[in-house]
Parts: C-alpha cells; structure tokens; sequence
C-alpha cells in the first residue's frame, strides 16, 4: 500500500493537506463513510475489502498535519459468492457502509453487498497473556510431573493490535439488490432498502427482519419505477425517506402502521414540459437522498442537479443546485456508453451549511447555500502537488474556450467521482475517484 | 499440544495429582479452541479452588478483569461464574474484589453478556455489608452511570434498585438524582434502559419520592420524543400503579396512561393494550369504565385499519385473514369487557364466527375460549360450540381435524367431564380410525393427555375398554392403533391397569398373523416395560420376546431382540453399580429404587465416573474395555472434556 500526503491551497471551501490512497489500483472504491466523531474513516471497495482510516493526533512539532488519515484497519468484509438456486452471481463489491454510533471503546460498522448486511465490530488490543503451566516460555513441553506450583497467567503490554470481526450477519431477506441501509436514531433498529423493498432489522436479531416498504407489482410486467435509496431521519426514530427512479421522494411515518406503503409525505417537482425529452425519466432518477444533520431539510441527488427539500414542503424543492449543467447536451451519447445510469451520492457539511457531490474527470462540486456561490475542484494527482491549494475547474460551455477552461468534449467520463463524504464536524472531505481516496481540509492559518 | 492428549499419561503419584489437571485447566482458559476455554471457565471454580482464596484475589481475578476480549459465549460464562464467587474469594468480607471484572463484563457491547453482569452484581450486592456497599458497590453505579459509553450507563440502571435500600441517606439522594440523570440521557438506549427499570426503582423507593420523583420521570419518559422508549414507560405504570393509593392514581398515573392509550405509534396503543388487563387489575373498577371507553374506541378504530369497515360489518369481511386475526383479538376483550358487556356485545361475534365458513376463523374462536370461559363460563356457547366441534372434527381437510384434535385437551379441561363423555368422547374415539395416520397419531397423544387430566380411573372405565376393543378388529390397522394407543397410556395409567389390562391383550396380539402388528408388539413391550413391576417383566414379557426373537419375520425378530437387550443392559447396569460402589449408600438404595428411569440414570452417570476414574488410574486397562456398548461413544469423545469432568470429581474427591 503507498501513501502520499502533501498540502495543496485551495481558495474558499476546501485546502489544506491532501493524502492519497491507492490501495490496489484494480480495486474500485466503492463507498466512503465517515464515523460520528470523524476520527475514523471507512472505504468499501470492490474486492469486498474495508479499509479503515484514523485521524492521527495534532503532533507538536508537526502541526501543519493536522489532517493526517493512516490505515488503521483493513479487512475482507465479503467474498464472492453464488447462488445455486438462481445461477446468480453475487458479487463481493461493498455497496454501502454505515457506523453505528460508538458504544464502548469498540467502534462498530454495517457493511453490505447485494445481497447479505455484516456487523463488524473493530477494536484494539495491547495486552497479551503470558506464562502457562505446561510450556515453557520458548513453547517447549514441561515435564507433567514436575509440575510442583499452579501458574495464573498474566497480562502483558504489546504492540497495538486492531482486529476486526463479523458480530452479526443479517442475510437472506433481500431478493433485489441493496442500494442502502441506514441506522435508526433509536439505536437499535437499521432499515435495508434493495429495489423493490425495505426492510427494518433489530442490530441483536439476524433470522428476523420486518418488511415495511414492498412496492412490488402483483404483476411485474406493471413495474414502473423502482426504489433507488432510503434513509432514516437522524433524530425521529419513526420517519424515513426513500427516493425513487421517477424522482420522487416518499417520507413513511412508521408510528402509523406496521406496514409502511402508504406513504405520509410525497414530494415531487412538476416537470417542466418545454424541457421535456426522451432522457427526462432517466435523469430525473434520484440516486440519493440524505437528510440535514439537524433533521429539517434533505438533499436528493439526480443526475444532473442536487435539490435541497424543506420537509414541509412537498410541492418543490427549497433550492436547486445544477452540478454539470453542460451535459445536457451530451445525454445522447451519456446514454450510449451508460454512463446516464451512474448513481452519484451527495453530502451535507457537518452544519448544513455547504452540500458536496461528484461529477465526471475527476471533478467535484461544492455549493455554500448562504451564498449560493459554487466551485468545481479537482480530485487528480497531476493537478494537485502536496500542502498547494487546489484551483476551481471550469468547463466551457460556450464557443470560446477561455484559458485554464476545459472544453466538454475534452472531459474524461471514465474518470468518475461517485462517493463523497464529509467530515461531521470539521471542513475534512473525503473524495473516492475510482480506486484513489482523496482527503482534503481547511487551509490552515 | 499438551501430554494429556495422550491416553494413558498419568501424572505424578506422589501427591502433586491434583495439581496437573489444575495447570490444565488453567492452560485452557488461554486455548484456541472457543470451546475448551469456555470448558475451564465453567471449571473456574475448581481454579479459584485450587489457588485458594489468597491467589484468585491478587492474581485470577485480575488476569479476569482484562479479559473482555473473548467470545460472548465465553464472557457469558464467566458473568455468570463470577455471581456465585463469594465464598472463593474469602467469604463476604472480600466480595468486594468481584467487582471489577464485573464491572468490565457490564460494559461490553454484547446484551446478554452485559444482563448477565447486571445479574451476578445484583447477586454479590446482597452478600456486601451495608458499609462494603457505600464504599465499593455505590461508587461502582456511579462509575457506571457516568461512563462514557451507553453500555456502562444501561447497566447501571439496573443496580439502582439493589443498593438503594441499603444505603445512607445521602448516599440514597445521590442515587435518585443519578437515575433522573439517565431518565433524560441523550441516547435512546439508556433512556429505554431506564424506562424499564423505572417500575423496579419505584418499588423500593418511599412513598414520598414515588410521588414527586418517580412520577415526573414517568410522565418524561411516557412522553418522550422516541416510541421506542414510550413504550417502555407503559410497562412501567404496572407496578407504579400497585405502589400508589387509589386516590392518587386518577390524578397522577391515568392522565399519561390514557395518553398512551391515545399516541400517534401504534406500537405505544399496542403495549398499552398488552398490558391492559395486568394494569386495570391493579386500578379501581370505576377508574377503569372512566377510561375503558376511549381506550375500546381506539382499539376498535385500530382492529379497523386492517380492513376500513366497522367492527360489525367486519366479522362479516370477506377477507379471511383479516377474520381469523380479529377471531383471535376479539375472544381476549371479553376479560377486559366484564360479563355483561361480554354477553351483550360480543357473544353474538362469538357465536356468528363460529358459524363462519372459514375453518381458520373458528378455530380461532375456539382455540381462544379460555379467555372466555373465566369471565362468562362456557356454557353460553357450548350450544353453538358442539356443532362448530362436530363440523371441524368431520372436516375434509385433515389439517383442519389435526388442529382440532390439537385444542381437544384444552376444550375437554373447559367443558369438563360430564359435558365431554357426553358430546366429545365419541368424536375422540372417531379419530382413531381415521383413514390419516396423522391424525390416528395426535388422537393417540390427545387421549393420553385427557388421561393425563381426567385421571387413570376415568380412562379405565370410558376409554381403556374401547381401546382394548380394537384389538380385535378386522383392520390391522387399527390393531396397530390399539399398541400405539397402550404406549402412550400405559405411563399415564401407572403400573395396576398396565400390567392387568393391557399387558394381557399386548401378550395376545403377539399370536398375530401380520408381522406389522408382532413387531410392534415388540416394541410395546420394550416401551411399557419401565411401567411393569419385574415380576410381570420376568415371567410374562420375557417369555413372549424369547419367542418373538425366534420369528420367521426378520424384523419381528429384530425389534425383540431389540426389546430383551434394552431389558439385559438395565439389568447388568444394576449389578455393575452395585458391585463398583458396594458401600455407597446412595447408590445402592437408588439402584434398588422402583423408578426404573431414577435407576438407570443413576447407573449411568456413575459409571460415566468410575469409567473415567479409571481412565486416570489405569490401573485395570480390561475394565474400560468391559463397559456395556453404549458408552462407546463417550470413549471416543475428546479425552479433554472427559479429563476435566474427570478431574472436576477427583478434585471434589481429595478436598473431601
């Protein structure tokens, strides 16, 4: 595993130090998460593995490093497997990732593939037992007859072991593919949602999970749109959201009944119809929904703008933010090479204030919602040089191509940053273009 | 890895052998193997033992405090190990030194391990003097109740209640101030932990503070913003309600209840349903009308979200599962509902779903009649019942008769003997020779419980006869039937009607021209014979199986030979303990006790000793080889476990 780390200036929302990750070049990152106290960070990748990441403490002598994540632990999460029964292939690739709030000195984490959550508790040791009876110190065998006085282990101090282990696996209850699980503010419930249902699962109960969205057709030939993500509410531990391929959004009050299809919130954008088009459906599918931190508002991602709801408006959204405004022209050929099907997330900062998501070659966008300004910013090693400040990326959209502007045609759709994350509480983000994880923050003063 | 692997090692004669099954055992609690370390953590005991009290102080219980690293399976164990500690530590004077591997165990993410902490805590709190408890076992809840992490604060919750009643006053302030600390905790967790120790706390706190402390807390928590801890509170209200005078309980506990009664979460209105009955008992009856009406109103508006129609027009609902859920919540309101309003309002749904064409629906009804019958009696139905029984009983789905042959033993204790030898009884006897031998199989075990209930003279006088009348049936079948039914009654008839009226007719059956029916016989002996006394065993069964084993039938002949060595094992058993602890008083008066099953186990459990014993000793290496066959699989069992068992008795053998 290589690591770099050095500082790049950034004007505005983000500088300050930048590490890159790249821990198997084949391997795809395909989740970022960060914990609750931010101290640790979570990467998913392909190959089924996790990767988790520690803030190193401010050293003294070192104090520009503020920022320094290190690998702290890495583990297999899931392997590939195959289901006889259905002749499917189910791949190891780590869809989501999500911490459970901390408990103990442990920490915990729910991992998923398509098909099968795992509970991981990850935790440190630095103690070890020394002394036996039988054995001598080198492992040789003692004479059992001399054995003259009983020996009680004792515990020794050692280097610092991180081990991680699967507590629970929560399989067999999803039939579609899992797009998302989300931890319940109660503490003891999570919900898992694959595209056609979701299901709500007590943390301690892994043969039992109750259904509480089912969306799917008598008739399949009668489906018409399919669930793309859900969440829970971060403090009222009876609502969630989950988003759908036509681009609405449904908020389920599950104090109502056990069964949650009939929804109590529905929000939805009217279509605009002079705008619309053979790809309107496709595009309009929101590839994630996340609530504010303070529970008021949440985000929805489509696929060519991010929408700000309050959640007591249902009519339309409070703000809309356009990420790459300029491929609309492209959703032909966007639609050719399939890259109109990519699920892009969205993150809020840790006070509401400022929302990120991805784009194509490597960019990422950033919009402050008190001053509505916006900044395009690159995730590439070539653009960016240790301890500099990252420049704004512009895309021309005109005829004329100014200087330091990328033309349209010139961006890379294969260079893709799909997940993003942002530290809960300070400016410290998180950006995973492909299989390279980037962590930028504040420049410091 | 170690010598003991090998049989026949044998550790040191001169007076040290106690010593290397200890190290073992120590050695273990270290071993990969999950199931050996789990092995010497039930064996700690024996460990602290062997140390003495001077070492499990100052060295086991530490190396234990810091092992929290372990499997659950594991710390479980050694939670619950840890509760029966006291004397192994020194007596109460040092029950103190127990506390902080337990505290460590209180804090750990896993809920059982955690619970079962909390539980030896509570234990040893009883074994510390009143002074201990204010200088080790207080400062540990605080410790608890402040810790970081919820888990530690969930397990405080807990320990209130034991060390409150016990304490200085001051001490006592600090702890209420500590639960009203964790009642409005920030997380969820500790908040529902609380709420479901709130009912327990109360119950040893003073009247005083239940009014002004407890109540506050209740009404907080019956009202806080997460129904996952509402609900809790409801369960709470339980024993609050017993706690106060009656007058209090209008103005201080039916606001929030009714409250409950009325929240958004259908899981609140559920709890308070659930606990409906068990609170209203504790609550004066006029309380109860004053809320009983909204509280049905909702209910009934709750039954009604399952299909939108109104309770009348739903018995009627066309959707079966809809009926069959709301048969089974309707029979539990009538406890609710008093007999009147029962008779007046729900007798007419009773009897209507007993007529419903849905089988499922009146099953329901009937499965439920308990409820029923202890608030109006079950003679208000049983006009309607029979029919709605006959009907199931001759239903042409045989799953339908299977489940309500099932609910036979339970209508037969409702309706009492008089009403079933009238009505019922022919049905039972009906199923015998039902053409499904599911259900000539549960009418079989049906019969066996009614005797079970009604008593073995009423089986000799109504159902033996008829039994026993079987066996002369044409069909093979129900001959067979007639065996079946002989094993099943035979335990519950006792020794007088088996040997005079059943063994008779079993003898007779084994002249049978069906081998089908021979075998069988062969295998009733071998299953009734623990019910006969060894004379009847020596001078009538032994005979008939000699001749059985002598059948031209190969499988006749298997089952009695079957039958006489199951007898000869049991027998050479007897002899054998007899003879290895000849002045063992226990043993012999259990080797010469009546109970053939006391015997046998006896037997086996001490020679499973001996045979281990000598395992140790080898000193006759032919006797492991002489052991009846069936302890051939303990021989292959891991030498392990059965070197700790064995070193378990050695051990208890020398301390002696």
């Amino acid at each position: 595993m290589t690591k770099k780390s050095h500082t790049v200036n950034v004007p505005d929302l983000v500088s300050g130090i930048h590490s890159v990750f790249c821990p198997f070049s084949a391997d795809i990152i395909s989740t970022v998460e960060f914990n609750y106290s931010g101290d640790l960070l979570a990467t998913g990748d392909k190959g089924g593995r996790v990767v988790i990441f520690q803030h190193e403490q401010e050293s003294k002598n070192r104090p520009q490093l503020r920022g320094e994540y290190n690998v702290y632990s890495t583990f297999q999460s899931h392997e590939p497997e195959f289901d006889y029964l259905k002749s499917l292939e189910i791949e190891e690739k780590i869809n989501k990732i999500r911490w459970l709030p901390q408990q103990n000195a442990a920490h915990f984490l729910l991992s998923t593939n398509d098909k099968t959550i795992k509970l991981w508790k990850i935790s440190e040791r630095d103690k070890r037992a020394e002394g036996y009876n039988l054995k001598d110190e080198d492992g040789r065998l003692r004479d059992p007859f001399r054995i003259t006085s009983l020996r009680v282990p004792v515990l020794m101090p050692m280097d610092l072991m991180v081990e991680a282990s699967p507590r629970r696996i929560f399989a067999n209850a999803h039939t579609y593919h899992i797009n998302s699980i989300s931890v319940n503010s109660d503490h003891e419930t999570y919900l898992s949602a694959d595209d056609l249902r979701i299901n709500l699962w007590h943390l301690e109960i892994t043969d039992r999970s109750f259904n509480i969205v089912d969306i799917k057709p008598a008739n399949m030939e009668e489906l018409t749109e399919v669930i793309t993500a859900a969440e829970c509410h971060p403090l009222q531990c009876n609502v969630f959201v989950y988003s759908s391929s036509k681009g609405t959004i449904r908020l389920c009050d599950m104090r109502a009944a056990a069964l949650c299809d009939r929804h109590s919130k529905f929000f939805e954008e009217p279509e605009d119809p002079s705008s619309r088009s053979f790809f309107s459906e496709i595009i309009s599918s929101i590839s994630d929904v996340k609530f504010s931190h303070s529970g008021r508002y949440m985000m929805t991602r489509d696929y060519l703008s991010v929408k700000v709801w309050d959640l007591n408006m249902e009519n339309r959204p409070v703000e809309t933010y356009q990420v790459h405004e300029y491929l609309r022209s492209k959703l032909c050929s966007l639609y050719e090479n399939d890259c109109i099907f990519d699920k892009f997330e969205c993150c809020w900062n840790g006070s509401d204030s400022a929302i990120m998501t991805g784009s194509y070659n490597n960019f990422f966008r950033m919009f402050d919602r008190n001053t509505r300004r916006d900044i395009t910013l690159e995730a590439s090693r070539e653009s960016s040089k240790p301890r500099a400040t990252l420049k704004p990326r512009k895309v021309s959209t005109g005829g004329k191509r100014k200087k330091d502007e990328i033309s349209v045609d010139s961006l890379d759709f294969n260079k893709k940053i799909l997940h993003t994350a942002w530290h809960p509480k300070d400016n410290v983000i998180a950006v995973a273009a492909t299989n390279n994880l980037y962590i930028f923050q504040d420049k410091i003063n | 890895c170690c010598c003991c692997n090998e049989v026949g090692c044998k550790p040191g004669a001169d007076g040290d052998d106690s010593l290397y099954p200890i190290a073992v055992l120590i050695d273990e609690l270290r071993n990969e193997d999950v199931q050996l370390r789990l092995n010497s953590i039930k064996k700690l005991s024996t460990i602290a033992l062997a140390l003495g009290v001077e070492r499990t102080r100052t060295e086991l219980l530490p190396f234990l405090t810091d092992t929290i690293y372990d499997e659950d399976e594991v710390l479980l164990a050694l939670a619950e190990q840890l509760g029966n500690f006291t004397m192994l530590v020194g007596g109460p004077e040092y029950v103190h030194c127990l506390l902080p591997p337990l505290e460590s165990l209180a804090t750990v993410e896993e809920t059982v391990v955690r619970d079962k902490a909390v539980e030896s805590l509570r234990k040893i709190s009883q074994e510390h003097s009143p002074v201990d408890l204010e200088v080790h076992f207080e400062p540990l809840v605080k410790r608890l109740a402040s810790g970081d992490w919820f888990t530690s604060r969930t397990s405080a919750c807990g320990l209130f209640s034991v060390c409150y009643p016990r304490v200085s006053s001051t001490v006592k302030a600090e702890i209420r101030q500590h639960f009203r600390t964790l009642c409005s905790d920030d997380t969820p967790m500790v908040r529902r932990a609380a709420a479901s120790k709130l009912g327990e706390f109360a119950k040893v706190l003073e009247l005083d503070y239940v009014k002004s402390d407890i109540i506050s807390l209740f009404t907080a928590l019956a009202s806080d913003e997460q129904d996952s801890v509402r609900l809790l509170a409801v369960e709470a209200c339980v024993s609050i309600a017993t706690l106060l005078p009656q007058e209090d309980l209008e103005s201080l506990v039916m606001p929030t209840l009714r409250q409950a009664a009325e929240d958004k979460s259908w899981r609140v209105r559920y709890m308070v349903a659930d606990k409906f009955s068990e609170t209203f008992v504790s609550l004066q009856i006029s309380l109860c009308f004053n809320c009983i009406h909204s509280v049905l109103t909702i209910w009934l508006s709750d039954l009604c979200l399952l299909c939108p129609v109104s309770e009348q027009e739903l018995v009627s609902d066309t959707n079966q599962h809809v009926k069959s859920a709301l048969a089974s919540v309707i029979m539990g309101l009538s406890t609710i509902l008093g007999k009147d309003n029962t008779i007046e309002h729900l007798l007419p749904l009773f009897l209507a779903q007993l007529k419903d064409e849905c089988p499922e629906v009146r099953l329901n009804i009937i499965s439920n009649l308990d409820c029923v019958n202890e608030v109006i009696g079950i003679r208000q139905l049983s006009q309607s019942l029979l029919p709605a029984i006959v009907e199931l009983a001759e239903d042409a789905k045989w799953r339908v008769r299977l489940a309500i042959i099932e609910y036979m033993p339970l209508l037969a204790g409702q309706l009492g003997v008089e009403f079933f030898d009238e009505k019922l009884n022919t049905l039972c006897m009906a199923w015998l020779i039902d053409h499904v031998y599911a259900i000539r199989e549960a009418a079989t075990c049906n019969l066996m419980k009614l005797v079970e209930k009604f008593g073995a003279e009423w089986a000799q006088n109504t159902i033996v006869p008829k039994v026993l009348g079987m066996a002369n049936d044409p069909n093979y079948l129900h001959r067979m039937t007639t065996l079946f039914c002989i094993n099943a009654l035979s335990e519950a008839c006792g020794q007088d009607i088996t040997t005079k009226q059943m063994l008779p007719v079993v003898l007779k059956m084994s002249n049978d021209q069906v081998a089908n029916v021979r075998f069988n016989v062969a295998k009733s002996l071998q299953k009734i014979g623990p019910v006969l006394d060894s004379n009847a065993l020596q001078t009538e069964v032994k005979p008939v199986l000699e001749k059985l084993a002598t059948d031209t039938d190969m499988d006749v002949k298997y089952f009695a030979q079957e039958a006489i060595s199951d007898a000869n094992v049991e027998q050479r058993l007897v002899q054998q303990a007899a003879f290895i602890f000849p002045a063992d008083q226990t043993c012999c008066s259990l080797a010469g006790s009546q109970d053939r099953s006391e015997q046998r186990n006896t037997v086996v459990s001490i020679t499973a000793c001996n045979l281990m014993n000598s395992r140790i000793a080898c000193t006759n290496p032919s006797q492991t080889v002489s052991f009846p066959n069936f302890f051939q699989p303990d021989l292959h069992a891991p030498v392990h476990s059965l070197f700790s068992a064995a070193t378990q008795i050695e051990f208890d053998q020398t301390n002696e």
